[in-house]
């Protein structure tokens, strides 16, 4: 591959040379602060090396933030360029750039280190457990999804971003057609977050199994944890399908495979088909968390146990199975033939009875319950009418025959959008405010946050409901301009102004939250919101070895039923006699250090450098084999630290 | 991390570690909690690592006739090899048995003993496969050549990276024996891998079939 770095590629264009300059300028920034108030100690012991679930999740949530400004940043430079027909705002090699990160980003480094980030902060708590099963692995999941994302983001100022969509099918993506760094960027980027991925879904479905806090059986578990089960499930059987085929195209690309290239035998096929067995389950690994998220604020701020526990588990579990029988619906139109494309049409309606069902449990679980419209629960319940309209025409899709007419027009693109914001982030959105006080021991602003929902939510009908329209016009997907005279200007121009609301309802959330850094109120209770489960007995932030002494669970809902009085409040507070050193993991470079190195062979790979790659590999063994020969990987607490811990913040019985 | 009971039994061996037990009445390798999550853990990575053998089979199964007017399967594989690369493999996954075996009974040096037995068998597994692939590729059958030589040299070459990735593992476990004997921890590693060595065998079962036998029908 002649694809070799030269500096000419840092300054072709003013757009990456704008880029440069800001990445260049924030560097420098975080540099000068960390140096100037001497943090770069507290950064490496605190964050770097953490093996802490609770700090593993406030960064995947940070860095969930980050790539939702950056994702979104792609979609408002997309709607300027669409806003009006002729515009040369982007030309189309970068219009192919912006949308395939755009769509990569959104899925694998925004919506997948979101749900991360309510596993991590909320699990362990929500089940009575000190940590995950496997804390050492939990840092390298993080770190490894962490690098992968690097990858993916630096690829646009070095060498190229990819461009051959998020789904990136051969045999565009093949050498011949797709020259550069850029696809192998892609390739290696969602290679090593996506080992990370497989790596939690293995972490938390043990710690489910296993780590639960006596008494609490499965069906006492909250209806969140359930959903984590579920979608890990579903993790453990989709990745390693994208494994595959990244890996097949990869080869194909540096090695002169044929596994999915026109000539010698190869099947495109082949990739399409690997590439959505993983794919259609993705798109439910991010909505089943979601759907646990709304059962927990729903049932909350109704002040009613969750409507039909049974049922939502059932459904979450149905979800999960039918999940991975749908995803032939991606290609209706490549011929697989009338029998296949019934079969998957039909399995794709009946994903809609259980979803269904959830559905109408959460409007039971409100009907007569005590509402509170507080921000979560605003974000919870403008999900429900947004996600059923994203669910409707998603049945409209599966109608094989009739999918002939919607394939990759913007009614696809305006539904897949309706399910993925209606659905997952209007749902994570109400978990990050749900659960914001437990991660950090204050409120946020609810005014701010009131002008955030509102612009957002009307600026989301405003941006998609015109392109449902423009799909049914003829509009197809991933064109970059149009001609005037079509009668697609004025339904572009409003969806254009939709999402400028979006984005300046981002704004008000970003504002919200550094306004409550300083001005938020206080949360001293640890149950801010009236909860039902476990993590509200805890204080917030809870300490770091988050049980004193592990509780006893005798029901579900078990913390609600003690507030009423129905078990002992007693019961949930350590006891001075009762207290044992707690047994911890201790922090660790080494998963920061292990990522780095796969992140250097990533590069070497993408630019085909061979030392790059040795040295590495020499990194990932040397880190392995040390973690082989360590023995010192665990402490206790001593039983004084947490009596003084406890007693600080009046728990202390006896 | 549970809190432990404070009537621990404590396990003392062979150079003098000291581990801490949580359920002194199990098997040796699950008798501390992190051991017992350890090995669900470990299951779990094989159902993953199943399904990738799984997606990698398909291609196979897919691409097996498309051979491009090159070589085929039936030209290419010698069956005297093949057959003695699965009794090779077979035959480790046993002697990966006895070494368990002999850990529950506390033999150190005898589980040292089958452990370099299994990992110098299959040593002599994956040298009888550089030989195999580096004869395929002298005669022109590469992974260029067609799809077919893709599918195969990428199916059969995992499960052989598999097996030196686990000769190299093996090899650090036998190391920490002789260090530290047999602890509830090192016992956890020899089992792990031995779970590891044995899931490669039940693969190569497949691959034996699916590739070599139907393939030189």
């Amino acid at each position: 591959m002649n694809t070799v770095p030269h500096w000419g590629i840092f300054i072709t264009e003013p757009m990456i040379l704008g880029s440069d300059v800001l990445i260049v300028l924030t560097s420098v920034a975080i540099v000068f602060v960390l140096t100037k108030f001497k943090k770069w100690g507290w950064l490496w012991r605190e964050w770097l090396t953490t093996v802490d679930h609770k700090k593993i999740g406030i960064m995947y949530l940070i860095a969930a933030l980050l790539m939702l400004f950056r994702g979104g940043v792609d979609a408002e430079l997309m709607r300027t360029q669409l806003a009006l027909p002729n515009l040369s705002f982007l030309d189309a090699e970068h219009y192919d750039e912006i949308f395939t990160t755009h769509g990569i980003i959104m899925i694998l480094f925004m919506a997948m280190p979101f749900i991360f980030a309510l596993f991590n902060i909320v699990v362990p708590l929500q089940i009575g457990a000190r940590d995950v099963a496997f804390p050492y692995l939990n840092a390298i999941s993080f770190w490894l999804f962490f690098f992968g994302a690097l990858l993916m983001n630096i690829s646009f100022v070095i060498g190229g971003s990819p461009d051959a969509g998020w789904t990136s099918y051969p045999p565009l993506t093949e050498l011949g057609f797709n020259p550069g760094p850029g696809e192998n960027y892609y390739l290696l980027a969602l290679q090593i977050s996506g080992i990370g991925s497989m790596a939690t879904g293995i972490n938390f479905l043990v710690t489910i199994l296993k780590m639960r806090a006596p008494g609490m059986t499965l069906w006492r578990m909250p209806l969140f944890t359930w959903s984590v089960l579920s979608s890990c499930v579903m993790i453990l059987f989709a990745f390693p399908a994208l494994t595959v085929a990244l890996a097949l195209l990869l080869l194909d690309r540096t090695l002169g495979a044929h596994f999915f290239t026109m000539l010698h035998g190869g099947n495109p096929m082949m990739f399409i088909n690997l590439f959505w067995i993983w794919g259609h389950p993705e798109v439910y690994i991010v909505i089943l968390p979601a759907f646990g998220v709304l059962s927990e604020v729903i049932s909350t701020f109704s002040r009613k146990a969750t409507f039909g526990y049974g049922s939502m588990v059932f459904a979450l579990v149905a979800i999960s199975i039918v999940g991975f029988l749908t995803w032939v619906h991606h290609f209706f139109t490549m011929g697989a033939g009338a029998d296949v494309n019934l079969f998957f049409a039909i399995a794709t309606m009946v994903v809609g009875i259980p979803t269904g069902v959830k559905v109408f449990n959460w409007l039971f679980t409100m009907y007569r319950g005590r509402i509170r419209m507080t921000l979560p629960m605003m974000w919870a319940v403008a999900f429900i009418p947004c996600f059923a309209i994203g669910g409707a025409t998603g049945v409209m899709l599966a109608v094989a025959p009739a999918d002939y007419q919607y394939h990759n027009s913007y009614f696809l693109v305006a539904h897949f959008h309706q399910a993925l914001i209606g659905g997952a982030v209007l749902s994570l959105v109400a978990g990050m405010y749900y659960w914001w006080p437990k991660m950090f021991g204050f409120m946020l602003d609810e005014r701010l946050g009131q002008w955030g929902f509102w612009f957002f939510n009307i600026g989301f009908y405003v941006c998609f409901m015109p392109q449902y329209a423009l799909g049914l016009m003829g509009m197809t997907r991933r064109i970059y301009t149009y001609p005037a005279g079509l009668g697609w200007t004025v339904p572009n121009f409003i969806s254009t102004i939709g999402a400028y609301m979006m984005g300046i309802g981002f704004l008000f959330i970003v504002w919200q939250i550094l306004y409550s850094i300083k001005h938020g109120k206080r949360d001293v209770t640890g149950d801010p919101w009236d909860g039902r489960t476990l993590e509200w007995s805890l204080p917030s932030p809870a300490p770091h070895y988050n049980f004193a002494t592990i509780p006893t669970i005798q029901g579900r809902d078990a913390w609600w039923m003690a507030k009423q009085g129905e078990l002992d409040k007693k019961d949930f507070l350590p006891d001075k006699d009762d207290i044992k050193p707690i047994h911890m993991p201790k922090n660790s470079g080494r998963p920061f250090i292990l990522s780095v190195s796969f992140f250097i062979i990533g590069l070497g790979i993408v630019f085909g450098v061979i030392p790059f790659e040795v040295i590495g590999g020499l990194g990932v063994a040397f880190c392995m084999f040390r973690r082989s020969f360590e023995y010192d990987t665990d402490y206790y607490v001593p039983v004084d630290e947490v009596i003084h811990t406890e007693s600080a913040l009046g728990r202390l019985q006896g | 991390m549970t809190t432990l009971a404070h009537n621990n039994v404590e396990h003392h061996h062979g150079a003098g570690d000291h581990v801490h037990v949580d359920y002194p009445e199990r098997p040796i390798e699950y008798q501390t909690q992190d051991g017992a999550l350890k090995i669900l853990g470990f299951w779990v990575f094989l159902a993953t690592d199943l399904i990738l053998f799984a997606c990698l089979f398909a291609t196979f199964i897919v691409l097996r006739t498309h051979t491009d007017g090159g070589p085929t399967g039936k030209e290419l594989f010698d069956v005297p090899i093949f057959t003695a690369e699965t009794l090779i493999l077979l035959t480790s996954s046993f002697t990966g048995g006895l070494a368990t075996f002999e850990m529950h009974r506390g033999h150190r040096n005898r589980v040292i003993g089958w452990l370099i037995v299994t990992a110098l068998l299959g040593l002599a597994f994956v040298g009888l496969e550089v030989n195999e692939f580096v004869h395929m590729a002298l005669e022109g059958a590469t992974m260029q050549r067609s799809a077919f030589l893709s599918a195969f040299f990428t199916l059969v070459g995992t499960h052989g990276c598999h097996v030196s990735l686990g000769i190299l593992w093996m090899t650090g476990i036998i190391i920490q024996l002789f260090q530290r004997g047999i602890t509830p921890i090192t016992a956890r590693k020899v089992y792990i891998v031995n779970m590891y060595w044995h899931f490669l065998d039940v693969v190569w079962v497949f691959l034996f079939t699916i590739v070599y036998l139907m393939g030189v029908m």
